[in-house]
């Protein structure tokens, strides 16, 4: 479980996140919406501490991953990124092999010893998010030649090959048509068995096919946040409701 | 457009032509492995090993200087003072300008410089002139390089639970065509080029056993033994216009290769 305490994020003296509170529950599929620049990427980035790369940024408050504050000194950042995995709003291929993009991953964290392992873990992934067959003859060649959409699945499942506990993912099916989408979301679906998921989102439509749990932000602030049969049907504060009419209207 | 486009062949053909045919009638073993006898300028016997061995010297000291200098800077522009600063602007332009300086300037430059500190024409004279020639190449070629870089490189490798170490391996990876490219260019200009070491490194006979001893070059082995009324001495001018062209032609094409061979990785 991730428990966000009074978390504040100030970037170059702007106040980015403002005291946020957000608890997200194990083994679902949580939710982040909101309007464009409400600070739901900071959050995600926030959370694997891949904010520290941002320039000029402040943190205050506390993110407990199981417990422990990981943005106190003595954590160590390098584990707590393999294990809460960060699929980026933009996606960006390694510039190597599309094999090599999955294998990268695995190959730095010593997952396997055997070369046939990591083949397999390879070939299970790129299958997983529906890419094998497309890009079959064509795994040794450049990953930086495929199509956004692909590079989009590309980079999730390089993510999910390094079998992180959580996978943060920031509007992981943007730039996929309307199949491609759904079988990232099947495949969502399936991994809240093993995974936290933690999904920001623009397609209201998704978030209320597959969601579990719902948090919506608003300029920096959490408004609301619970499990989305109530957060959709029943909001209950004004904001939300307006964001909902507006996005179903 | 099509004649301009023959003029244009039909003359890079006839050069190309001219120096292998005037180069290879005069190459034999003994002009790339022997120094010239008898003086470069009236002596009939020997081969231009001087002028080989001395390019070589200053070429390879200049690229490592260079690129020694360089990259800190090119790593200041991009990483400390961040893309669109003021003074990373200037520096910017400031190079652009030396990159357009011609030789002869750089020559003259380093003349008085040596002058200055009392120095003769010598080995060292030509590596720091050298070295100043390539410097603004070198920069402006790493700096496109890794201008362009995509700082969410960074971010996709942390995300994966890479370290520091691994990343920068990663981003090595990225830029190192845009070095090798850089490199290849710089050689190229460095080799080639009479102007700047005319006044700086000077010319002799043998090889230079000190730094500060003067060296032979190249392109002043064509420039200075192609004005001697000797045949033999003209001959040996245009087997060392030959190995200039040749060397030239072949970091000319590697670098040609090198980025299309990873342009691909990119785009
Ligand atoms: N590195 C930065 N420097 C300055 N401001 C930043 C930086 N990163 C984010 N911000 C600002 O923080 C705010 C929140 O940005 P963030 O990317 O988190 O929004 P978002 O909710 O993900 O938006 P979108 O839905 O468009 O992706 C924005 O106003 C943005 O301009
Ligand atoms: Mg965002």
């Amino acid at each position: 479980m991730i428990e966000v305490k009074e978390l504040n994020v100030h970037i170059k003296g702007n106040h980015i996140l403002k005291n946020v509170n957000v608890t997200l529950p194990e083994k679902q599929i949580t939710c982040i919406i909101g309007p464009s620049g409400c600070g739901k990427s900071t959050l995600l980035r926030t959370l694997n501490r891949l904010i520290d790369t941002t320039e000029g940024v402040k943190l205050e408050g506390k993110v407990l991953v199981n417990g422990q504050d990981i943005l106190s000194s003595d954590a160590d950042v390098t584990d707590l990124r393999r294990k809460i995995g960060l699929v980026s709003q933009r996606p960006c291929p390694l510039p190597m092999s599309i094999f090599d993009n999955v294998a990268y991953g695995c190959r730095i964290n010593k997952m396997f010893n055997k070369r046939r392992q990591l083949v397999y873990q390879v070939q299970k992934n790129l299958k997983a998010v529906g890419l094998y067959d497309e890009i079959r003859g064509r795994i040794r060649t450049p990953a930086a030649r495929l199509s956004i959409g692909q590079q989009q699945r590309l980079c999730l499942a390089r993510s999910l090959a390094v079998e992180p506990d959580y996978i943060l993912a920031d509007e992981a099916t943007s730039a996929l048509d309307p199949i491609s989408a759904k079988t990232v979301e099947d495949l969502f679906v399936s991994l809240k068995e093993q995974y936290s998921i933690i999904m920001v989102t623009h397609t209201l439509r998704q978030a209320l096919r597959i969601a579990d749990h719902v948090v919506f932000m608003y300029l920096g602030e959490i408004i609301e946040q619970g499990p989305a049969e109530q957060v959709f049907h029943n909001p209950k504060e004004e904001l939300t409701q307006k964001y909902l009419a507006g996005a179903f209207s | 457009m099509w004649i301009a486009m023959l003029i244009v062949f039909g003359f890079v053909i006839s050069v190309i032509w001219t120096v292998f045919s005037k180069g290879m009638k005069a190459m034999s073993w003994d002009m790339i492995s022997k120094l010239p006898g008898g003086g470069f300028y009236i002596g009939k016997e020997g081969g231009f090993l001087n002028a080989i061995v001395g390019s070589l010297y200053i070429v390879g000291a200049s690229t490592v200087l260079g690129l020694i200098i360089s990259i800190p800077v090119v790593f200041f522009l991009n990483v400390y003072l961040k893309r669109d600063s003021k003074l990373a602007y200037t520096a910017r332009m400031a190079f652009d300008v030396l990159f357009g300086v011609p030789s002869i300037v750089y020559g003259a430059f380093g003349f008085t410089i040596m002058i200055y500190f009392g120095l003769r024409t010598s080995l060292l004279g030509g590596i720091i002139v050298i070295t100043l020639l390539i410097i603004p190449i070198f920069i402006r070629t790493m700096d496109e390089a890794t201008r362009n870089f995509p700082g969410d490189i960074l971010d996709a490798s942390f995300s994966l639970g890479a370290t520091r170490w691994e990343t920068l391996r990663v981003v090595l990876r990225q830029i190192a065509p845009g070095i090798a490219t850089a490199t290849l260019l710089s050689i190229g200009r460095a080799i080639g080029d009479a102007a700047s070491v005319m006044f700086t490194a000077g010319y002799t006979d043998s090889i230079p056993t000190s730094l500060s001893q003067p060296a032979a070059t190249l392109p002043l082995a064509v420039f200075f033994q192609l004005q001697s009324p000797i045949p033999e001495v003209v001959d040996r001018a245009y087997a060392a216009a030959l190995v200039l062209t040749v060397i030239v032609l072949i970091l000319s094409i590697s670098s040609r290769f090198i980025t299309n061979r990873f342009s691909k990785n990119k785009i």
